[in-house]
């Protein structure tokens, strides 16, 4: 008896496992190869009509505010690329998938991306705590990442992530700027340091480190993305009576850096660094805390007088009407976007979008994976960035600069010329180049 | 008598098991990388889903806290992985994370022993949300790495298999694992433990009157449970590289109660059939919303929604589960 019921679950169990073969058989799609084996190059994710490429985004969760729009606007403009002929005949396929921020499930959605999705290339994949849990295994599957949403100096490694590359100013060299600003502007005045916990506040910390004397630093208070509670913080800077506080933050913590100081009754001046400092998003936020806490704001007399420093063309106030760029980005929206609101986030995601096909037009009529490297690393892309990217072969970081702006009436007005920096401990100098127009039809120019 | 019947259990379930893993490895050459990625997000569930199949069906206590148990799983396992050429071999990382995540079931056991139904399910949800939390405290931040969590350095294939691709080799170790715990958990079902279990769990006094331990036989429960739940953290830790508190949510937790209750509480296919569940539903109803091209908050939700309507269908159904309905039918056919 003990016999046969070993055997009739072998039996049972082998039935099975041939079933399951026979489904995944069938199941699996296109298996394993697409391209890799050619001589010319890995040409995985393009066929003769089009181009896949992926992203990953915080569509939903803490960092969604703002950030969300980036994947619809980068979308937007391929379209609009497409629909104007697409690249050397091919159309641009952007898929882009939420991980709300989790660093967990950025694993999970890039992989998909990578092996389900078969993408060409990531593109503009956002987030310092996100995207470094990803970047090793990019370079390992040898998969090109272009154009990260983040300014960590992480992405500037061409000899451990030769796949990688920044396209933002990253944050150190945003640090120096703000930095050296700042030690002239509030020069023997208190400063408070407001930062996220990871790479992204702590580059930021060691930029200004370079040109804030270290006794004008009264405090240092991190926070960690998934707590919004801020009320130590907030307290400690509040006690150090800080005249300033300086803060790299998500837009969603910019907020409630804001909020927290009405709150404690203190009027410190906030400088706010590039990515939690747009304008509409963060009145936006500032309002939809408050209506939360119970009280009415108006965002925009909220945001008056913050500091903060840009690197694309304003999109607000009397400048932004006479922008190239501007318009060009303001036109792909009324066509593709017209129910949503243009905000920083829209524009960011278009420029990146535009520089993404200026790489893709230059990696040739039969693009490949290392085509596509070898374009970014012949550097000479322009685009709408008020200082030019830094991309060679030795170097992966993107814009080397950026302009103090102040946010008066609700636009950003610029404080000087823009200026730039490097990567290690160089001078801040003013940028003196004349900035590119866009091109008329909206596609770069070959 | 007795060795006779022992010998015939062992040795059925060490074949269906043997079986079981060389298929998987079959299967695993022939399917694409991202189907291997998801069958290893399905062995190192199965670790834990049977864990907690066990402890709730078996010895009748609710656990809402088993995710939190994979998250210390998961992190003893990134803090000696950590270096990345530490030298610990991985079934020595994964046996000490397996036995050092019992020993933390030894205490949420002795703590739970004295609680019972609602009770012991807000005291493990408690600990299911408090526990990952422990990365940013401020003390420890520093070593567990806060929000950001833990990188982890999977280890290759041993040498004489280095050409292996790594999709294939994770799937193949999480495999064996799985099988292996899979193989325990049912010789301690047919075992006089399973037998003391069952008893506790259909009448606590009867057991008492008749000389069980109870507390004792209960923290075992948690301790077996517990250690599944470890070796199913320090999987996941292996295959994602990655080991940081969003993965180990409260929604985890209440995820693999669910599959389990849905896939037939108490038994070993039970956890199975939910494991496959857990990773393929929220798949499958994530293409058929953006195939219905749904806007962003159905989208988001969809999933929640189905898994919810599949909870409730199975339930009215086959009440004890998937398990249950397929015993019922090849009863019917015998």
């Amino acid at each position: 008896m003990t016999e046969s019921r070993v055997l009739r679950s072998a039996v049972a169990a082998l039935a099975a496992a041939a079933v399951l073969t026979a489904a995944a058989c069938g199941g699996s799609e296109g298996g394993s190869g697409g391209g890799a084996d050619q001589s010319a190059g890995d040409s995985t994710g393009v066929t003769a009509t089009s181009v896949k490429i992926g992203s990953h985004y915080p569509l939903t969760g803490r960092a969604a505010p703002g950030y969300s729009k980036i994947g619809p606007a980068a979308k937007a403009f391929f379209d609009y690329v497409n629909d104007n002929g697409g690249v050397n005949g091919r159309k641009i396929d952007f898929v882009y998938r939420d991980d709300a921020y989790n660093p967990a499930q950025t694993v999970q959605v890039v992989r998909q991306l990578v092996l389900q999705d078969k993408v060409f290339a990531l593109v503009g994949g956002l987030g310092t705590p996100t995207h470094t849990k990803v970047v090793d295994w990019l370079n390992q599957s040898k998969v090109p990442d272009l154009f990260v949403a983040s300014g960590c100096q992480c992405w500037d490694q061409p000899d451990k992530h030769p796949y990688t590359y920044g396209w933002q100013p990253d944050y150190y060299r945003e640090g120096k700027i703000l930095g050296k600003y700042l030690a002239e502007k509030f020069a023997g005045k208190k400063i408070a340091y407001f930062f996220q916990n990871d790479d992204f506040g702590k580059d930021g910390v060691r930029g200004l480190d370079q040109f804030i004397d270290k006794n004008q630093v009264v405090t240092r208070q991190a926070y960690q993305p998934g707590n919004t509670d801020i009320g130590p913080q907030l307290t400690a800077i509040a006690q150090a009576k800080a005249d300033v506080v300086v803060s790299f933050t998500i837009p969603a913590y910019s907020a409630l850096l804001k909020l927290g100081t009405l709150k404690l009754g203190i009027a410190p001046q906030l400088v706010i660094s590039n990515v939690g400092s747009d304008p509409v998003t963060l009145s936006g936020l500032l309002e939809a805390f408050a209506k939360q806490g119970g009280s009415e704001v108006k965002g925009s007399q909220l945001i008056e007088g913050i500091i903060s420093d840009a690197y694309l063309p304003a999109y607000l106030g009397p400048e932004a009407a006479s922008n190239s760029w501007v318009a060009l980005f303001k036109k792909v929206h009324e066509k593709y976007l017209a129910k949503t609101v243009f905000d920083g986030n829209t524009e960011y995601g278009m420029a990146q979008a535009y520089t993404f096909v200026q790489v893709l037009q230059r990696a040739g009529k039969n693009p490949t994976r290392e085509s596509l490297l070898k374009a970014l690393d012949a550097g000479g892309l322009t685009g709408p960035t008020t200082t030019p990217f830094g991309f060679s072969a030795d170097s992966h970081s993107g814009v080397t600069g950026v302009q103090i702006v102040k946010i008066t009436k609700g636009v950003p007005v610029p404080d000087g010329p823009p200026s730039t920096t490097d990567a290690a401990t160089g001078a801040v100098t003013p940028f003196t180049g004349t900035p590119v127009e866009a091109p008329a039809n909206g596609i770069p120019p070959v | 008598m007795t060795s006779h019947r022992l010998n015939s259990t062992l040795l059925r379930h060490l074949l269906l098991g043997s079986i079981a893993v060389a298929a998987v490895l079959l299967l695993s050459t022939v399917l694409d990388p991202y189907r291997n990625l998801q069958l290893t997000n399905v062995a190192y569930l199965v670790c834990a889903a049977a864990g907690l199949s066990l402890l709730t069906g078996l010895s009748g206590q609710i656990s809402l806290g088993q995710g939190a148990l994979m998250a210390v799983g998961a992190y003893l396992t990134a803090l000696m992985l950590a270096d990345g050429d530490s030298g610990i071999p991985l079934p020595v990382v994964l046996l000490a994370a397996t036995i050092g995540t019992a020993l933390v079931g030894v205490l949420v056991g002795a703590a739970a022993a004295r609680l019972r139904g609602p009770y012991l399910a807000g005291a493990t949800l408690a600990f299911a949300i408090g526990l990952p939390a422990l990365a940013d405290y401020r003390g420890l931040a520093a070593t567990l790495g806060g929000q950001n969590g833990l990188v982890v350095f999977s280890p290759g294939p041993p040498p004489g298999f280095t050409d292996v691709p790594f999709d294939r080799w994770q799937l193949a170790v999480s495999t064996i694992a799985a099988v292996i715990t899979l193989i325990l958990l049912a010789n301690l079902m047919h075992s006089r433990f399973g037998r003391s279990w069952r008893a506790l769990r259909d009448d606590e006094v009867a057991a008492q009157l008749a000389g069980l331990p109870v507390a004792r036989l209960q923290v075992t429960a948690f301790v077996v449970s517990a250690a599944c739940a470890g070796l199913g953290g320090a999987l996941l830790a292996f295959a994602t590289g990655l080991a940081a508190p969003g993965a180990f949510g409260l929604s985890l937790s209440l995820q693999l109660l669910a599959v389990v209750v849905l896939g037939g509480l108490g038994t070993i296919p039970g956890a199975v059939y939910g494991s496959f569940l857990l990773v393929f539903l929220p798949t499958w109803s994530a293409s058929l919303a953006t195939r219905l091209d749904l806007s962003r908050d159905v989208y988001a939700n969809l999933p929640l929604a189905i898994y919810g309507a599949v909870l409730v269908f199975v339930m009215l159904v086959f009440p004890a589960g998937l398990q249950g309905g397929i015993s019922r039918l090849v009863n019917k056919m015998r």
